[in-house]
């Protein structure tokens, strides 16, 4: 299926899904989007590794292995901010992630 | 098990009893029977140590010991004292023992008061009898730490800016402490042989002059610091004006005594080289401390900073003897150590003593208190003449070891600095029966003193203890004398080698 | 040789008293004035029989009078050679001082039993009176320099805790202060001294120091400075010292305010013994002196020339009775030092040194007595100002009669004691310095003329309104006062060339009529001229002051010497160096302390700002630095 389809096509697709993330990591105020992000960023990596296996390695499965231990990751880390989220939002009655700056000096 | 350990045992032992007492009753008797222990055991070693010598031991150290504690850096813990570290300990354990009693009517957390206060001096006691760098830097952290409790929560006045800023102070000297001991350990093996942090080993050897150029300084002013050397002193009046009587006692009886120690066992023993050639620099900085203390003194309005600042031109005086670096002057510092120990304890106890009746420091507020409190003022009159250095009392003996000695300098330079230190005399005449004068003579001008009560008990056991030693000292010195100038040949010899 | 071992207890005697009474006083009361008492009558018997047996039967070896260690310990050990050391040095001087010293401060124990009857502190009082017996004996027993250091200071504070001892009165404790702090100030001088002084000779023994054959004083021709040689400075540093303690100008600032104290202590140690510690002191090195510093023995004269002449003057205008005989004291020191001053070594020369310990000897019984006598007064009127006495001799006549005979003798009449001291002082200037022999010729009518001034208006002139009758003091008071008169007039008779001599050889003094024919005419000149002006209450004085009134107002007011040293000290040192010295550590040390914790302080602050608890900046922070760390990664490594 991906014969013909170069390495490059994947990294950028990688790429692009990695900024996208990033910026929406910096510039979302909502704590949800802010997750969703990190959800992306999390995925290009994925897509990195898949494309990196296939490629250069394919009589080996690493890569592979490694993309599903982060996608369970990813979904305990998903429940944790959640359940964090949730909380943050019983206290301050906002999701909003400049509203949570306690944390300084 | 060696003796000189029993020295550090011994508060440790009474720092756990403590932490078993109920009530402040229970704490002051445990702690002053620890401590008790503890001057008993200065005692039997001063007699020990003369006996040793009597029957002819000739060894550098008495009392030697030596065991591995952390191999892979060569530390140790290695004790061994002569004639000066017994002298000093004796010392401790004097002031440490007045400090007790003149603290007896500590009510606020009593039981943690005298933890802490034993916990410095162990690590005093440590110190002293300790002849490895890394152990004895150890146990000066463990004297010096504790000030910042002692200060911060029993103190008075701008207690939190006092402790901090001597905290910081003497923790900023051992940092350059620090880094002078590591600096002399990483130079101990010219022949390419084992680290050593031994002082006995290091002092066979000569240090490299390039790194005695380096870390001479650093030590000296790192030790410097906590001898409140000209122009690092401002800890000190600031320091023993919020520190609690007791904190007072020990902090310029004894804890400003490591640094005269220190300067003498480490840096001008270990590096006479470059001690002979950079003195000058200090002896000019400690003639200054000299003269310069004295006159802060007499323009001073609180009783605590007037001692603070003479303690800065008699602990001045221990720095530029130390310097001038001939056997007699070498034998007054030591003595004037103790002398100055003695009685500035002296002066902070019944400091302490007055203040708990009259609820003030100001001389302008207080006069003629010899007519109500007798015993208090004739002993601060005591103290008061030990310090002005009339014979009889220890401050005498020390001072004129010292001029005596230094003037025997053939160099004219060292001989200027000593006539400008001797008129220190003067001026410290003049501020000591300035403050005799106003607080105890004269009419009574608050009538809220006239009811005072004179001393109590065991205000009486803690300044008759210091007065004896200091008549004792000031009485018959030549026993101190020798003790300690027969212990001042190694030391003595490296100097003259260093030439 | 004799075992003088028991000339120790002369020492040890009042210093068990010292430490008896002191520590244990408030429990015996009255009791405590026996005590001391009764242990100085012991050493005061101790003392002469010290004399007796020096004098008479074993000093004398060989036609020269040997000095003699009873007793000698080492104290503390400096360097190889120099060494303190604590011991008895009996030689003519130090026996004969023993003798004067007992013998005045056992009169002023006996007579302070009457005075002090009254006071708080009578034991406090008698402990201090022996703590200063015990100093001023071991100084005058010192064989070395540093132990007469040592009880030097020890007198010295002695003397404070004595003037100071009415210490609710002000004017008592800043004369106390002030009277140590000065002549602490003369003891820096005379440290400094001992230290030149055993750097060149390496020894602190008097014994060593003064041996004329010895190496001590063949160092006399060391490096100079400023065109004397160091030996010279180092003894006129020392003579700094006994200058101070001796009241000498222009270190005597001290001595009229030290009147404060009770007056039997002004007797005894500020006329009789500690002020003429100095005297003793030059006395002690003459030798050193006489040979290897000649200049320093000049400035010894000088010095005692001028003071003698400066306090006479002063001593014509003061009305408190106590301070005049302040003065007259310091004036007679004067004598004595211009008569070591104008002293050569040895024989017939040493006339001078043999005068001025003679007339030590005198002026120490006759100004006690005259001392002694004030405090009767004092007793009886309860004034110290002459003004409001007069008449006094009907209800005083011991006292009139032994104080006219104290005056007499300190006026120079014939066959008192002090004409022979004087004369002999005198004869030795006339022969060895002619402008020092006219000075103190003419003090010596002054000294007429101020000591009858005080006799007449006191014992004479129109009689004030008294509160009370005055009446006669008690025999304790007058029996001291009886002895010394008869003393005052016996004491001159004795043969003192025989005994105390520069080099301790006895030499036969005569008496010149061309010197001692003019000084009596001179005194009773003197005496003639208080008689017109004081007998009767005349307005001649008021007159005379008037016409000199430019001059009478600076001696009255001392020549302003106190207002100069107060601006010294309070202006000077205590306002243009003490309080900057204290603002300059607060501000510049101690600030520049701060400031290193407040720069610190202020950098944590501005840095703090980066912990905004901020999130998105923080991932902001952390990929900007990414991007700039992989950038430098790409440009750093790959090519």
């Amino acid at each position: 299926m991906t014969e013909g389809t170069p390495l490059t096509y994947f990294l950028i697709l990688g790429t692009i899904m990695f900024f996208i993330g990033i910026y929406g990591f910096l510039t979302r105020r909502n704590l949800i989007t802010i997750l969703m992000s990190v959800e992306l960023i999390l995925n290009s990596v994925n897509i990195n590794f898949v494309a990196f296996n296939k490629y250069l390695y394919p009589d080996k499965l690493q890569g592979h292995f490694f993309t599903l231990f982060i996608i369970a990751v990813a979904a305990a880390e998903a429940a944790v901010a959640i359940a964090i989220i949730i909380n943050i939002y019983r206290n301050f009655n906002s999701i909003n992630v400049e509203d949570a700056d306690e944390m300084k000096y | 098990m060696n003796i000189l350990s029993l020295f550090v045992i011994i508060p440790l032992i009474t720092m756990f009893s403590l932490m078993l007492t109920k009530g402040f009753k229970q704490a002051r008797l445990v702690a002053a029977i620890g401590m008790g222990i503890q001057l008993i055991m200065a005692v039997v070693l001063v007699f020990m140590y003369l006996h040793e010598r009597n029957t002819g031991n000739t060894q550098e150290m008495v009392f030697y010991d030596s065991s591995m504690w952390f191999p892979s850096l060569n530390i140790t813990y290695t004790v061994g004292v002569d004639g000066i570290a017994v002298a000093m300990i004796m010392l401790t354990a004097i002031v440490v023992f007045a400090g007790i009693f003149a603290s007896w009517d500590v009510q606020f957390l009593t039981k943690e008061f005298f933890i802490s206060l034993i916990l410095l001096a162990s690590g005093v006691f440590g110190f002293f009898i300790c002849l490895d760098l890394f152990t004895m830097f150890l146990f000066y952290e463990v004297a010096v730490i504790p000030m910042y409790l002692l200060i911060g929560l029993w103190g008075s006045g701008p207690k939190e800016y006092s402790a901090m800023k001597l905290t910081l102070m003497l923790m900023g000297g051992s940092a350059l402490l620090l880094v002078g001991l590591l600096g002399i350990y990483f130079n101990s093996n010219p022949g390419g042989t084992q680290l050593t942090f031994n002082i006995l080993s290091i002092s066979k050897i000569v240090i490299p002059m390039s790194a005695q150029h380096l870390f001479f300084p650093l030590t000296f002013v790192g030790f410097g610091v906590l001898g409140a050397m000209f122009p690092l002193h401002t800890w000190s009046p600031d320091g023993h004006a919020s520190a609690p009587t007791a904190v007072s006692m020990l902090h310029a009886g004894v804890l400003m005594k490591l640094g005269g120690y220190g300067c003498f066992r480490v840096a001008m023993f270990l590096m006479p080289q470059a001690a002979h050639e950079m003195g000058w620099i200090f002896l000019i900085l400690t003639t200054i401390s000299v003269v310069y203390g004295a006159f802060g003194a007499i323009a001073q309005k609180d009783l605590k900073y007037i001692n603070a600042y003479s303690s800065v031109s008699h602990c001045g005086l221990v720095l530029f003897a130390l310097l001038m670096m001939n056997k007699t002057t070498m034998d007054g510092a030591i003595i004037q150590m103790i002398s100055h120990g003695l009685m500035t304890a002296l002066f902070f106890a019944l400091i302490g003593m007055i203040y708990g009746r009259t609820h003030t420091r100001l001389i302008n507020e207080m006069g003629g208190l010899m007519k109500v409190i007798p015993f208090l003022a004739v002993v601060y009159v005591i103290a008061g003449l030990a310090s002005l250095g009339l014979p009889g009392l220890s401050g005498f003996v020390a001072e004129m070891t010292i001029f005596v000695g230094s003037f025997q300098h053939p160099d004219i330079f060292h001989r200027i600095c000593t006539i400008t230190a001797c008129a220190s005399i003067v001026i410290t005449a003049v501020y000591i029966l300035r403050v005799v004068g106003i607080l105890l003579f004269g009419p009574i001008n608050n009538e809220h003193h006239l009811h005072l009560t004179d001393a109590k008990w065991y205000e009486k056991t803690s300044t008759v203890t210091l007065v004896l030693a200091i008549a004792g000292i000031g009485l018959a010195p030549l026993w101190l004398s020798n003790m300690i100038g027969d212990s001042l040949g190694p030391i003595m010899t490296q100097l003259s080698n260093a030439f | 040789m004799s075992n003088f071992n028991y000339t120790l207890f002369i020492v040890l005697i009042p210093l068990a008293m010292f430490l008896l009474l002191g520590l244990q006083g408030h429990k015996f009361k009255k009791l405590s004035g026996i005590l001391g008492t009764t242990g100085l009558g012991i050493a005061w018997i101790l003392s002469l029989i010290t004399a007796y047996q020096y004098f008479f039967v074993y000093g004398n070896v060989g036609g020269v009078f040997k000095p003699m260690l009873a007793y000698n310990s080492v104290w503390l050990q400096m360097t190889e050679t120099l060494h303190i050391d604590m011991g008895i040095l009996l030689d003519p001087i130090s026996v004969m001082m023993l003798v004067v010293i007992t013998t005045v401060s056992f009169m002023v124990h006996i007579y302070s039993n009457g005075y002090m009857k009254d006071e708080q502190g009578f034991a406090r009082f008698f402990a201090f009176l022996s703590l200063f017996t015990f100093s001023m004996l071991g100084l005058v027993i010192a064989t070395n320099i540093f132990q007469m250091y040592i009880f030097w200071e020890l007198v010295g504070v002695s003397s404070y805790l004595l003037i100071g001892y009415y210490y609710q009165k002000p004017s008592a404790v800043s004369a106390s202060k002030k009277a140590f702090i000065v002549t602490r100030f003369a003891d820096l001088g005379f440290l400094i001294g001992i230290l030149l002084l055993s750097f060149n000779t390496k020894t602190f023994d008097f014994i060593s120091l003064t041996d004329i054959h010895g190496p001590a004083i063949a160092c006399g021709a060391g490096a100079s400075f400023l065109g004397l040689s160091v030996m010279t400075w180092s003894l006129i540093f020392v003579f700094m010292g006994g200058a101070g303690k001796s009241a000498m100008f222009p270190l005597h600032i001290w001595l009229p305010d030290a009147m404060e104290g009770p007056t039997p202590v002004s007797a005894l140690i500020h006329a009789a013994t500690m002020v003429v510690a100095g005297v003793y002191l030059v006395a002690r090195l003459f030798p050193v002196y006489a040979i290897s510093a000649p200049q320093g023995l000049e400035v010894v004269g000088y010095v005692g020339c001028f003071s003698s002449l400066f306090a006479a003057v002063i001593a014509c205008t003061q009305y408190d009775i106590k301070r005049v005989l302040a003065y007259s004291t310091m004036s007679q020191i004067g004598y004595m030092m211009v008569g070591l001053g104008v002293s050569h070594y040895g024989g017939e020369e040493g006339l001078g040194f043999m005068a001025s310990m003679f007339h030590l000897f005198t002026h120490a019984m006759f100004k006690a007595l005259l001392f002694l006598g004030a405090g009767a007064i004092i007793h009886a009127v309860h004034t110290n100002e002459m003004t409001e006495m007069g008449g006094l001799r009907k209800y005083l006549p011991i006292t009139h009669i032994t104080f006219l005979i104290a005056c007499l003798t300190i006026a120079g009449i014939p066959l008192l004691s002090a004409f022979f001291s004087k004369d002999e002082i005198l004869t030795a200037a006339f022969h060895n310095n002619k402008l020092i022999f006219f000075v103190q010729l003419f003090v010596a009518g002054l000294t007429a003329f101020y000591m009858f001034r005080l006799y007449f208006r006191v014992f004479w002139n129109k009689e004030p309104h008294y509160h009370h009758t005055p009446h006669e003091s008690p025999l304790t008071m007058t029996i001291p006062l009886m002895f010394l008169a008869v003393c005052s007039i016996f004491a001159g008779y004795i043969p003192f060339s025989q005994f105390v001599t520069s080099d301790s050889k006895p030499f036969e003094s005569v008496m010149e009529m061309g010197i001692a024919i003019p000084s009596v005419v001179v005194g009773l000149f003197g005496i003639l001229i208080a008689f017109v002006m004081y007998k009767k209450e005349t307005t001649l004085p008021d007159r005379i002051s008037t016409g000199f009134s430019f001059f009478y107002k600076w001696a009255f007011h001392k020549f302003y010497f106190d207002e100069l040293y107060l601006f010294v000290t309070k202006k000077i040192i205590f306002r243009f160096i003490s309080r900057p010295v204290a603002w300059f550590d607060r501000h510049i040390v101690d600030g520049t302390m701060n400031g290193i914790s407040a720069v610190t302080n202020y950098v944590s602050f501005q840095i703090r700002g980066f912990q905004s608890g901020q999130l998105q900046q923080y991932a902001y922070v952390f990929v900007s630095g990414l991007v700039g760390l992989a950038l430098v990664i790409l440009y750093a490594f790959v090519k």
